[in-house]
């Protein structure tokens, strides 16, 4: 399964090619966890179409095959997602488990799900075993965030936020780490990274006091409903072109799938997150963590598809 | 229908160029070095150039700085307020010209 193909849009790998470049893998560094597609939120810009009618999370047989093959692979970082991890059936377990294998651990949240009772748990886990947060608050104004998430999502979001300072994440000299994720509320690129932190540390801190480690800039990735959402709008040649029109080789070395592995809820392993929402496998055939002795060697090549130009637009994927 | 303007000439502006390239050159020179970031922030200056794309009422200019002003992380609340200001100046350009009016009608009126 691959993205379809707008008539004018060269394919990524013979846009790669046409310029000597090709996409291979180097050490590998993270291993990203995607366990499970249930959210509480069903944003219009996600590449998996996550939500909550979705029933596919990660089992506790998976996860223990997931542990095991993180030991195996000796990771620098693992790299937590969803959906919405929060909302996974013995999620804080699996957290404290690999912080055992690995010195990094990484949680990506839409802020909302972490405000529950259900979460408290996790919460705690975060703040004892050290984990870095990546929450997702797109824009600094109401509608723009809910017309993207949804209905409620802004105070949830801002009063999260405050709670994660009051627990000392992204406060000064604290090592808890507090990032933000921002992407475009439609068919255009993302801002620059750098002028757009320094606006957010501004106006987060003067309007509600909130403070923050880092912030990342993330493109739109024309997958999923957001892929949908394109075609129905009558946006997704214009924008696969401006994605195309956007490639910048310099992306290339620092691409994320260069040296990370990504693991589906049922376990199987893709080269991003992406491919995986696309469905992508990495090498032949799928292949299920448990079978997998080691993470693939530097100069494994990588898949390409037209996906892949959202990741080299611009400054590039963080 | 056929119309003086399709969105997508937008994409052919470089073709200006073809019979006047050295021109062409200075001018897209000079046109990327304003939009460079300097005193003000390319997001600033997306903004003034989205006013003033509706002033001139281009709509190419229009079309180019709403997506730009989008992907400098300006939202529709600071681009509407952008455009106020310019329907501002607009109108007041026009009624400060009334004090013209006054002084002439004086003039001329018993």
């Amino acid at each position: 399964m691959g993205d379809p193909q707008p008539t004018d849009l060269e394919h990524f790998a013979c846009a790669l090619r046409r310029r000597g470049l090709s996409l291979n893998r180097g050490p590998c560094r993270a291993l990203q966890i995607n366990v499970g597609l249930l959210c509480d939120l069903a944003c219009r810009h996600c590449h998996l179409e996550a939500g909550p009618g979705r029933t596919e999370v990660m089992s506790a047989a998976t996860m223990a095959e997931v542990v095991a093959f993180a030991r195996r692979g000796c990771f620098e970082l693992v790299d937590i997602t969803g959906g919405a991890p929060e909302l996974v059936p013995g999620i804080a377990n699996f957290l404290a488990q690999l912080s055992e294998v690995a010195p990094k651990l990484m949680l990506r949240s839409n802020l909302t799900a972490l405000g529950g009772p259900q979460a408290e748990p996790l919460l705690q886990t975060c703040v004892s075993r050290r984990v870095a947060l990546v929450v997702s608050f797109p824009a600094l104004r109401e509608a723009q965030v809910q017309s993207q998430r949804g209905a409620g999502v802004w105070e949830k979001s801002l009063a999260m936020l405050r709670r994660l300072n009051a627990l000392g994440y992204g406060r000064e000299g604290s090592d808890l780490e507090l990032h933000l994720a921002v992407n475009p509320g439609g068919a255009f690129l993302p801002a620059d990274q750098t002028a757009t932190e320094k606006r957010y540390r501004r106006e987060l801190l003067a309007r509600w006091g909130i403070v923050f480690t880092r912030l990342f800039t993330l493109t739109n990735m024309p997958l999923g409903r957001f892929r949908r959402w394109l075609e129905q709008s009558g946006n997704d040649a214009a924008y696969l072109r401006a994605l195309a029109q956007a490639f910048n080789a310099a992306t290339l070395p620092g691409l994320m799938c260069r040296e990370q592995l990504s693991v589906s809820w049922d376990g199987h392993v893709f080269d991003c997150d992406f491919h995986l929402a696309a469905g992508i496998s990495l090498g032949e055939t799928r292949t299920h963590v448990r079978d997998l002795p080691e993470p693939p060697a530097p100069g494994t090549p990588i898949a390409a598809a037209d996906h892949c130009y959202a990741c080299t637009a611009g400054a590039g994927f963080t | 229908m056929p119309t003086y303007y399709d969105p997508e000439d937008l994409n052919l502006f470089t073709s200006i160029g073809k019979d006047a390239p050295e021109l062409a050159r200075k001018f897209f020179d000079y046109y990327g070095a304003v939009f460079a970031e300097g005193a003000l922030s390319a997001r600033e200056k997306a903004l003034i150039a989205l006013a003033v794309a509706h002033t001139v009422q281009c709509p190419y200019c229009i079309d180019a700085y709403t997506r730009a002003c989008l992907e400098q992380g300006s939202d529709l609340e600071e681009m509407t307020e952008a455009l106020h200001v310019a329907g501002a100046i607009r109108g007041g350009a026009t009624l400060v010209h009334g004090v013209q009016m006054r002084k002439i009608a004086e003039k001329l009126s018993l």
